[in-house]
């Protein structure tokens, strides 16, 4: 069905795209009678009707929402998690404002301390005495999490953020500490 | 000569029988509400409101409670008579014409002939399109006294379209009134004994029957509201209780146009292949009937695109009025040739 004129195809860039056989043939005919045109527009119509009412016959697609939840990707950003090591218990935050440095939209406030042998609070020289982020401010970007060299601040699951007031989404060094309630589903592989 | 009404019961049963009527009538509208959201969701793979009582068989009491306590406003251009009549202008004569649809013939209760309608006047279709004309005045009023551009366009849409259609839609019931040589309601019901108009009348009825969705601004004719072009059309300005008589009357009215195409096409409250069941079943059979028509409203609803307004214009006047006509002028002849 290759309709293009050869001369033409060849005068063109050589790296332009070539229809070749994708040409769509396209037919005109008459403009259909005011019989043939009604006929057409009853058919469609019946047409789209029988497609509805399948529609109608499915189950629907719904989910609703807040009994059940579209699980998110391991991958998914959503409300920051702070760590600790796991055998000594000690936070991996240094306390070095990398992460704040790196925010682009300048939600992190980190202020350092440092650490004597009574009160040990991280494994480096330094901890994070204050360490909040501005849930209002952040745009969920995970620039932190790269920025940060000990993986002590992670991206975490959580989407369901929304609160009474501005001052209720600042949320301090504990509350990102703390282990957040489970819920959102993960997603499972490959589904 | 003015219409004849025929009363034979005392006075007492037509008050009981017209609050019966008022009660369970009006009943029907939350009904059909809550009905066309559930199916416009199912049409569309969805569920529909679900939230308020089990399967969100409360949401219509919910709507109307939240509309009931809004505040009554009106725009500073509007003219305060004129605003507050119209929504009561559109929702009385809905009920008007509801009046008519008859639910069944004579039954003897305790001794007593009551007949299973409203009122049984010998002018029956006449009627419903005399309260038809009044009810455009509701839309009509309403888009212009609220003093805004868009409820002054779907008013003037509504006034052609409404003038456009009914002209169709009553000579569509032409066919039927030569066919069984009465106008009045009960009559045509018990003319289609032997056969139901639908069958002889096919045309006729699929005439009515898109006509109705014009008459009723139902899509795919709702170009009085055409929400995306003219944000509500001429209900735009009300809010609250205004707007819930808007809203209550047009549902109304596509119950009573059910009721209209139940009684003339389908046989009303006969049921075929000769079943006569006791007449207590007979209100029943023709809620059945209405509600498959309510149905139909929706599937429409549910698929078809609005049109434009010159489609629209063109289509009722080049391809309806000719082909009502026809249909008329050819049953006309077939009548009077086996007469």
């Amino acid at each position: 069905m290759s309709t293009v004129d050869e001369n033409a195809t060849a005068s063109l860039n050589v790296n332009a795209w070539s229809p070749g056989e994708d040409v769509i043939e396209v037919r005109r005919t008459p403009a259909p009678g005011p019989s043939r045109s009604a006929w057409r527009i009853f058919v469609e119509t019946v047409r789209g009707m029988a497609t509805t009412f399948g529609r109608f016959r499915e189950t629907p697609v719904t989910v609703q929402y807040p009994e059940e939840k579209t699980p998110v990707y391991p991958r998914f950003r959503g409300r920051h998690k702070l760590h600790r090591f796991e055998d000594t218990g000690l936070e991996k935050c240094v306390g070095c404002s990398l992460c704040a440095a790196a925010c682009p939209a300048d939600c992190i406030r980190v202020v350092a301390a440092e650490n004597t042998p009574e009160n040990r609070v991280s494994a480096g020289e330094r901890y994070a005495a204050v360490y909040e982020i501005n849930l209002s401010r952040c745009i969920f970007c995970g620039y932190c999490e790269i920025a940060c060299p000990f993986d002590a601040i992670t991206m975490g699951h959580d989407y369901e953020l929304s609160d009474y007031d501005r001052t209720d989404l600042i949320f301090t060094k504990e509350m990102l500490l703390a282990e957040p309630l489970e819920r959102t589903p993960l997603r499972n592989e490959g589904e | 000569m003015i219409a004849t009404v025929g009363y034979f019961e005392p006075w007492w049963i037509q008050i009981i029988k017209a609050i019966v009527i008022f009660a369970v009538g009006l009943q029907l509208v939350p009904v059909v509400l809550l009905a066309e959201r559930k199916l416009l969701g199912r049409f569309q793979s969805r569920y529909g409101p679900n939230r308020v009582g089990p399967y969100g068989a409360m949401q219509p009491l919910a709507d109307i409670l939240k509309l009931l306590t809004k505040e009554q406003f009106r725009p500073t251009t509007s003219i305060g008579f004129l605003f507050a009549l119209a929504p009561i202008i559109s929702i009385l004569t809905a009920v008007a014409a509801f009046a008519i649809i008859p639910f069944g013939n004579t039954q003897d209760i305790f001794g007593t002939k009551v007949g299973l309608y409203g009122i049984d006047v010998s002018i029956g279709p006449l009627y419903v399109f005399a309260f038809g004309g009044v009810a455009f005045y509701g839309i009509m009023l309403g888009g212009w006294s609220s003093g805004s551009k868009y409820s002054f366009l779907g008013a003037m849409r509504g006034a052609a379209q409404l003038i456009s259609y009914e002209v169709s839609q009553g000579l569509a019931l032409v066919g039927v009134v030569i066919t069984a040589q009465t106008l009045s309601l009960t009559g045509i019901v018990t003319a289609q004994k032997g056969m139901w108009y639908v069958v002889p009348q096919l045309f006729g009825f699929l005439i009515f029957l898109v006509a109705s969705f014009a008459e009723t601004n139902r899509a795919p004719f709702d170009l009085t509201e055409a929400d995306a072009e003219l944000v509500g059309g001429y209900n735009t300005e009300f809010g609250g209780g205004r707007f819930a008589s808007y809203y209550f009357a047009e549902y109304l009215n596509v119950i009573v146009v059910s009721g209209i195409v139940t009684t003339v096409f389908l046989g009303g409250w006969l049921l075929p292949f000769g079943i006569h069941p006791p007449g207590w079943v007979d209100p029943f059979v023709v809620l059945f009937k209405m509600s498959l028509i309510t149905f139909l409203f929706i599937w429409v609803r549910a698929t078809l695109p609005r049109l434009r307004y010159d489609q629209l214009m063109s289509f009722g006047w080049k391809v309806l009025l000719p082909l009502a006509t026809l249909n008329t002028l050819i049953t006309a002849i077939v009548v009077v040739a086996t007469h």
